[in-house]
């Protein structure tokens, strides 16, 4: 099934009826999504789109049967709506919103920490562009076109990087498993490390390319997995070669503020880990071809 | 979000850290009288800016007459200090803080970050103070003291205490020292700051601990519920490019280069930084236009590019998700004829709607080339580039 999602996923769209809450699940509906409801808080037994909306995730998810919802909800009110999915029973959340203040997110990673591992929510972003199954499913903003269905897994903080990446590789006829955007935000539910361990063991993935960029500890963690635990080849390209120090390049997270935190010095990291390096944004194709080889 | 460190000292009074007597002065006159308002002794001229090291820049004088507070407020006022936190082009000193003289008898560091890998507040400490955290590191690794706070709970007072002892404090200083440490917590995460640090906090010779200095910053995306520490915000330490942008809703980060560039999303936007880089151009700055770009948002992304006058060829690279390519292309064709643009101006567009884009662009007869992929982007941009610096020239 590739990882996180397929064309069964029982989908959840939080802040469904908002404007672009309600834009995005309906193209997830045009392509396949199995979307089952929504949730609004006061609207609660209306309809949207043909489909049910809840007041609370608990009442959609014991009506619905639930397992992954998609956050839509703006960044004032993100972590509340995700503690909210954590403890409805939610399997995965994927949260969209770019803004939410770091206190709110080490709450939020504070509380999920209540639940069990087996019963814990997985938390894809925030600030992320989705997850996406090419030909079965997705829960995010991507356009769903420029993915080709194959046997590479993407992993990315990204979101039009990452449509970079997908669309030069369909270029050269290299499909995608699954596509995950973790989100540029500095502290976020899901890492690198976390989603090449799914890769490593889901059996429709050949391949992972990681789209990594300045700032934060993950890169470098992801580097020792790699090194000590993958058997699948790993290409990766890190942004952000000319960004200067200390300073936030648009995403919250992309601030080089620590040694091993530039580009370079991920750059090295990586490759000592036996990662192949992908040298230029224009080259995932042709890199990633040669590697599969 | 920076703040001064006469504002940040007064965050932290408020918050129970004792610091020295002091007041702000915007002239030689107020400076003097500042003096005279504090104990008429020894006082120290600081200059506010944001940034560290100012001291070396000549930004911290100690004085002991009118005429030396007078004289140095002259030098500081409307000077450009420049440290290697401040980029060449300096900071510049419009406000000075008059602060009474502190006898130092022993000098601590003492920071609050939030840490990515714990993904919490770290309280970071050493007994040797006055150095920069970077310098501690690699001089005194041993010295550092790393104690992780628990969100659920908050700092505890046993936390502050065996970070006291561990700094080698005399114990009728500990009930001084924690009331200093949990109330830097509390300022923390009551006001969203994302690090406060204190270097360095002394221990002054009549044994009392005092924020000597204090730089504080405050987490951008938790401002929309912080108004009152926005007001705090000197719009005169930013640069007036990013200014420009920023109260316009766009990303922007100015560069030293000559090529102005405009794309979606911030991973692509530091990709083409790096793409023009290796095609041997220097992007003068990073842009993101964000998701769903109107035609509106990207004729303002023209304006501030355009607001550098280092700009001589413009690159716009757009994958669009949300985004439309058509859209853009339309602000595009109504920059290049709203704003008479002359310089060389390579777009490339792709994603949705990516034909229609292509054909708004062409059928506009404006001189507009179009490139395909980002690496034919940025090749032909720099080309361009080079053969008008040669006419130039020529």
């Amino acid at each position: 099934m590739a990882i996180l999602i397929d064309r069964d996923t029982r989908v959840l769209v939080l802040g469904l009826t908002g404007r672009i809450g309600s834009f995005h699940a309906q193209d997830m509906i045009n392509h396949g999504t199995n979307v089952v409801g929504g949730v609004t808080p006061g609207k609660g037994g209306s309809t949207h789109h043909g489909l049910p909306v809840f007041n609370t995730i608990k009442g959609a998810v014991s009506e619905t049967g639930a397992t992954l919802a998609i956050c839509f909800v703006p960044p004032p009110f993100a972590a509340d709506a995700i503690m909210e999915a954590a403890d409805a029973g939610i399997k995965t959340c994927v949260c969209i919103a770019d803004g939410i203040p770091a206190s709110d997110m080490i709450r939020v990673k504070r509380y999920m920490r209540r639940y069990k591992s087996e019963n814990r929510m997985r938390l894809i972003g925030p600030n992320c562009a989705g997850i996406i199954t090419p030909g079965q499913a997705f829960a995010g903003l991507m356009p769903p076109h420029i993915y080709m269905p194959g046997r590479v897994g993407i992993i990315g903080r990204s979101g039009t990087l990452g449509y970079e990446a997908a669309s030069q590789m369909k270029e050269v006829g290299i499909g995608v498993s699954s596509s995950i955007g973790i989100g540029g935000d500095p502290i976020n539910g899901s890492s690198f490390r976390d989603i090449l361990e799914l890769f490593e063991n889901d059996p429709d993935t050949d391949a992972v390319v990681l789209v990594g960029e300045i700032g934060g500890p993950q890169e470098a963690e992801a580097a020792r997995y790699i090194r000590d635990h993958m058997t699948k080849p790993v290409a990766a390209y890190i942004a952000g070669l000319s960004a200067p120090k200390g300073r936030t390049m648009g995403h919250a997270g992309a601030i080089v503020s620590a040694f091993g935190e530039s580009a370079q010095e991920k750059v090295e990291i990586l490759g000592q880990a036996g990662v192949t390096i992908v040298p230029t944004p224009s080259s995932f194709g042709e890199v990633v071809q040669k590697m599969i080889a | 979000m920076d703040i001064h460190e006469y504002q940040a000292k007064d965050l932290l009074k408020q918050f129970g850290v004792s610091v020295p007597r002091g007041g702000i002065a915007y002239s030689p006159e107020q400076a003097v009288y500042r003096s005279h308002e504090l104990s008429g002794g020894r006082c120290v001229v600081k200059a506010q800016i944001h940034s560290g090291a100012r001291g070396k820049a000549g930004g911290v004088r100690i004085c002991g007459s009118d005429e030396e507070i007078s004289e140095a407020a002259a030098w500081m006022l409307g000077r450009k200090l420049v440290t290697h936190q401040t980029g060449p082009q300096g900071k510049l000193v419009g406000r000075l803080y008059v602060e009474e003289a502190t006898d130092i008898a022993q000098e601590i560091y003492l920071g609050f970050v939030m840490d990515r890998t714990e993904e919490r507040v770290v309280v970071v400490a050493s007994a040797h103070g006055g150095m920069e955290i970077e310098d501690i590191s690699a001089d005194e690794p041993d010295s550092i003291i790393r104690t992780v706070v628990d969100p659920a709970v908050g700092m505890q007072a046993f936390q502050a205490r065996e970070i006291a002892f561990q700094l080698g404090l005399d114990a009728r200083l500990i009930a001084q020292a924690v009331k200093t440490i949990t109330g830097c917590y509390r300022l923390m995460s009551d006001l969203d700051a994302s690090m406060v640090e204190i270097n360095p906090l002394v221990v002054t010779s009549g044994g009392e601990i005092v924020a000597l200095d204090a730089k504080i910053s405050f987490d951008d995306n938790a401002l929309f519920r912080r108004p009152e520490i926005s007001e705090m915000r000197d719009k005169s330490q930013e640069d007036k490019r990013e200014t420009y942008a920023q109260d316009r809703g766009l990303s922007y980060i100015g560069l030293e280069g000559n090529i102005g560039c405009i794309v979606n999303g911030a991973g692509l936007a530091m990709a083409t930084l790096d793409m023009i880089k290796l095609a041997g151009g220097e992007p003068a700055n990073f842009l993101d236009v964000g998701g769903g770009a109107s035609a509106e948002r990207v004729l303002m992304s023209f304006r501030s590019v355009l607001n550098d006058p280092k700009v001589e060829a413009i690159l716009v690279n757009i994958f669009a998700g949300i985004n439309r390519c058509d859209w853009i292309a339309e602000g595009v064709v109504r920059a290049v004829t709203e704003l008479d643009l002359k310089m060389p101006l390579v777009v490339r567009l792709s994603g949705t709607n990516e034909a229609e884009g292509q054909e708004i662009l062409h059928n506009s007869g404006l001189n507009i080339i179009t490139a395909p992929t980002l690496a034919n982007a940025a090749e032909k941009v720099v080309g361009l580039w080079h053969e008008t610096r040669k006419e130039g020239a020529a």
